[in-house]
């Protein structure tokens, strides 16, 4: 018995660890992919250089994180079976076929365009590569789209009768694929993932503006004694730093207060669905009759049912859940404990992602003002204020699904399946084993990953920005349906 | 069922045509990770070269493989995956150092040995593992009520592990075949060397595997020797065997008729499979109607299996043909 619950507990980890760990990769090219495609038609449209440097820069990165996807994509599909066995028996005829669609539309759409957008544009010119680059940001999407309708059915399952084996069978595929809370998870999701790549395109546009600013106070000087030249062909370009940074502060100024809406309604439509969730995140306990109070901060004890140290807002959550100040709102009193979720987790990281969100707003807003002021470029402080941003969207973005995913717990299929029923028959030393080999490996393979990255966002982009193709030392590589390039045979 | 169009054969053949694509075509990309350390400085650049581009594509088959049974077979996948726990996991660890050493083996030329291992070890250890896993399916797995009932080592034993051993030759022998077919002169005929030593030793591996088959207390032995489907079954160790000699035959001059061969021997062990499973997808245990996902799943999914498989293939196949001849060592020459 005692066994059971560990290994359970340790499939759990597994899980949360390695979909974490994923959905990082994914998170910042969903965004990056259609960020390129934008480069790259303005590029087509204008015909201004900028663009296709910035281009190229963001292409070499895009090239690691999606290897880096891809590989730990792979490692959820197949977690499914070997830690949720259960689950996957009960609930594979209405989830399967959505992941296989996701498979057969997404993944294929992206593996077959991937080759042609990391190193084609000599070899199928321009605007066939400009397609390409359209597929694989459609093809992000694509994927998106379907992981997430899985997700949100189990979150809001409908559609479905339960068979005599206990199974979930479909009856209505519209109503599955398009369950309550999809289409506010989608967008909301999306939304997310393009501030996520808008944080990080500033960030790294910022710090060369920083960066840039620091050397033109202390000119470089050449032996000779001649200042570095500004035009010289490899010189970095301060133009690249300014428009990406210029790009990024619109998004970021335009998309996060749209975000914040997409939010509530988000949580409009969990209040309705998931009650208790949404308990959890306010950190209700308790039932209020006339007006309940929204908890800023403070230590919820989930044990003595209460939260301490709080500082409170009175009515306020009414009034945001219910657009109303009096408006009364059940508490987790109204719900059996062995129904609540762990509230401490859903609590705070229900409000380290809202406080990212208001600070990206924050930053946009920011943005706007050293606009008028004309100051966009050269205002240190907004600077060094998106350089700290820089990950906060992949913090975000961590945080909303961990108040998802805790937030539904104890079910894996709400209401109808348990977490404790869902997983596979196996021995606690098995997933043990396999969770600390997961850990290493993804901490030392990613973790390189990662640092490459941060390596070429650390060089500023150069005019003339070297294509993957071009790179004296990197032949092609990683991705796509593309064989290799025939080499002319000599006669 | 009868005469009438069984969906669930037809979901059958699909999945074991994905899983089929899967071994033939990352085959191909982990036998040239295997032979790795046997190849020198710009040989490794130019064989990393022959595949980069494709691997990606190639384990997407991986992923409708396992995807698809989950939809088409949970029940098979329910019990199967907690079975192979070990080596699936272990195949999938393998998966991601060799998929990012694609990337990171030109990102960090001081670290290229470190990585150039990764792609080994990663390649050898994911073909072991799923010979393993098919091994292990193959002897049998226990199944207690609607899940595994087996204990966490079950999947080890020494035929699981022959089985394993094969692969690894024949991915091998895909890999060095494929290097004939890709690249030239001295690359190539180290590539021909290797392919006779991979092909002996998957040709051994598949008469052992195949002579232990029938004897493994399930009823393999009555499906291939019962009268008269043994007029029927014979016809398979008979086709190895001419496909065998021609491929001996081709390897000295030919260049692609190599690994044409050597795909006809892997369809020809896949075929062997089939005769041995159908229609069971858990030998003995569970039957692919037992573990049959319900029609509207079966229709809802055919509907764009139906239509988008062979837009895949027609694709694949088109990039193939386009991209057809010889790599070098920068890949645009
Ligand atoms: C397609 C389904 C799906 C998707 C897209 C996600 N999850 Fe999830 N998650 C599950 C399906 C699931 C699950 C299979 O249903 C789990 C396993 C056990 C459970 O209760 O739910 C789960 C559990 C789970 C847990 C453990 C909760 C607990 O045990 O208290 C965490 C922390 C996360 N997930 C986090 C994430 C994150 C960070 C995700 C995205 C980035 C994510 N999940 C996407
Ligand atoms: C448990 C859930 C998930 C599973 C099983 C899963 C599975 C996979 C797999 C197998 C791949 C590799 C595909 C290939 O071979 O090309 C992949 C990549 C990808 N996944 Fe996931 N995924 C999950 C969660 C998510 C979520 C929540 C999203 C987005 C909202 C997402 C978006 C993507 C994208 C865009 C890619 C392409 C690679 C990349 O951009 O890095 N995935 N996923
Ligand atoms: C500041 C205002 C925000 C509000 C009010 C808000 C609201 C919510 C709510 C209520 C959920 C849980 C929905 C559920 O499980 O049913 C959620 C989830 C999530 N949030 Fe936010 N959010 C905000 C900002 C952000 C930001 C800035 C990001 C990332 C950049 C983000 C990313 C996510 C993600 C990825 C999820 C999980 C997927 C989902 O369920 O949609 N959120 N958010």
């Amino acid at each position: 018995m005692f066994d059971d619950l560990d290994a359970l507990l340790l499939a759990r980890i597994q899980f949360a660890f390695t979909v974490s760990f994923h959905f990082i990769f994914p998170a910042f090219s969903i965004g990056l992919a259609s960020y390129l495609a934008v480069l790259e038609g303005l590029w087509l449209k204008t015909g201004r250089e900028v663009y296709l440097t910035l281009f190229r820069y963001w292409l070499k990165i895009f090239a690691i994180t999606f290897a880096m996807g891809v590989v730990s994509g792979i490692v959820m599909s197949y977690q499914f079976g070997t830690n949720w066995s259960v689950f996957s028996d009960r609930a594979g005829p209405v989830i399967g076929p959505l992941m296989a669609y996701e498979v057969l539309t997404a993944f294929f759409l992206e593996a077959g365009f991937l080759g042609v957008m990391l190193f084609g544009m000599e070899k199928v010119g321009k605007k066939l590569h400009f397609m390409a680059t359209l597929a694989v940001a459609v093809g992000t999407f694509i994927s998106a789209f379907w992981i997430l309708s899985v997700n949100s059915w189990m979150h809001t399952p409908q559609g479905f009768t339960i068979g005599a084996n206990g199974q979930f069978l479909p009856a209505d595929w519209w109503a599955i694929v398009f369950n309550p809370s999809f289409p506010y998870r989608l967008v909301h999701t999306v939304i997310a993932a393009y501030l996520t790549t808008a944080l990080i395109v500033g960030a790294v546009g910022a710090w060369h503006l920083l960066k840039a600013r620091r050397s033109e106070a202390a000119p470089s000087v050449e032996p000779n004694g001649s200042p570095a030249a500004v035009a010289s062909p490899r010189a970095s370009t301060p133009e690249a730093a300014r428009t990406m940074f210029s790009m990024a502060m619109w998004m970021a100024a335009i998309v996060a207060p749209i975000q914040i809406f997409a939010g509530d309604l988000h949580g409009l439509n969990t209040l309705e669905h998931q009650p208790a969730k949404v308990m959890a995140m306010e950190g209700h306990f308790d039932s209020h009759p006339n007006g309940a109070p929204l908890i800023l901060f403070g230590l919820p004890d989930q044990d003595a049912a209460t939260v301490r140290y709080k500082v409170e807002i009175p009515k306020a959550s009414s009034l945001i859940l219910k657009h109303d100040l009096d408006a009364p709102l059940a508490g987790l009193d109204t719900v059996a404990r062995e129904d609540w979720p762990p509230v401490p987790i859903v609590f705070w990281s229900f409000r380290v992602m809202v406080g990212l969100g208001f600070l990206m707003l924050g930053l946009g807003l920011f943005s706007l003002l050293a606009r008028m002021r004309g100051k966009l470029y050269d205002w240190s402080l907004l600077h060094r204020f998106a350089v700290v941003m820089g990950p906060s969207g992949l913090i975000a973005v961590l945080a909303g699904w961990i108040t998802t995913e805790v937030g539904r717990q104890p079910y894996t299929i709400y209401g109808l399946l348990r977490t404790s029923a869902s997983a596979s028959p196996l021995d606690a030393p098995a997933v043990a084993t396999s969770l600390i080999a997961f850990v290493l490996v993804y901490f030392a393979v990613f973790g390189v990953g990662v640092w490459y990255i941060l390596k070429l966002m650390g060089h500023a982009p150069q005019i003339g920005e070297p294509g993957l193709e071009a790179d004296p030392d990197g032949p092609i590589r990683s991705a796509g349906i593309t064989p290799a390039p025939s080499v002319e045979r000599a006669p | 069922m009868g005469i009438d169009f069984d969906l669930t054969i037809v979901w059958a053949f699909i999945i074991a045509f994905a899983v089929f694509a899967y071994v033939v075509m990352d085959g191909f990309d982990l036998g040239v990770g295997i032979l790795f350390p046997r190849l020198e400085g710009e040989e490794r650049a130019v064989a990393m070269n022959s595949i980069a581009p494709v691997w990606d594509g190639n384990e997407t088959w991986l992923v409708l493989g396992g995807g698809g049974l989950f939809a088409a077979f949970p029940l098979a996948y329910a019990i199967v995956m907690p079975a192979l726990y070990a080596p699936i996991v272990a195949m999938l660890l393998a998966l991601i150092f060799r998929g990012v050493a694609f990337e990171f083996r030109w990102r960090d030329p001081r670290h290229q040995g470190f990585w150039d291992a990764a792609f080994f070890g990663g390649s050898v250890v994911a073909a072991l593992a799923q010979g393993i896993a098919l091994g292990a399916l193959l002897q049998g797995i226990d199944v207690d009520g609607r899940a595994y009932g087996g204990g966490w080592w079950d999947w080890l034993t020494p035929f699981s592990l022959l089985c394993g051993i094969s692969l690894v030759a024949g991915y091998a022998l895909l890999g060095a075949t494929w290097l004939i077919m890709k690249t030239e002169a001295d690359l190539q005929a180290k590539a021909r060397r290797y392919a006779r030593w991979a092909g002996l030793l998957t040709l051994a591996g598949v008469g052992a595997v195949s002579a232990v088959t029938p004897f493994l207390e399930i009823e393999y032995y009555a499906r291939w020797f019962a009268w008269p489907n043994v007029l029927l079954t014979a016809q398979v160790p008979l086709l190895v065997a001419i496909t065998a000699f021609a491929f001996w035959r081709s390897l000295a001059k030919r260049e692609s008729a190599p690994f044409l061969l050597a795909l006809g021997l892997f369809a020809l062990c896949f075929v062997g499979l089939g005769i041995s499973m159908f229609p069971y997808v858990i030998p003995n245990e569970v039957t692919i109607w037992a573990a049959a996902a319900p029609e509207k799943s079966q229709v809802f999914m055919l509907v764009g299996a139906g239509v988008l498989i062979p837009i895949i293939l027609a694709y694949t196949a088109y990039a193939y043909w386009a991209f057809r001849g010889k790599v070098g060592v920068h890949g645009y020459h």
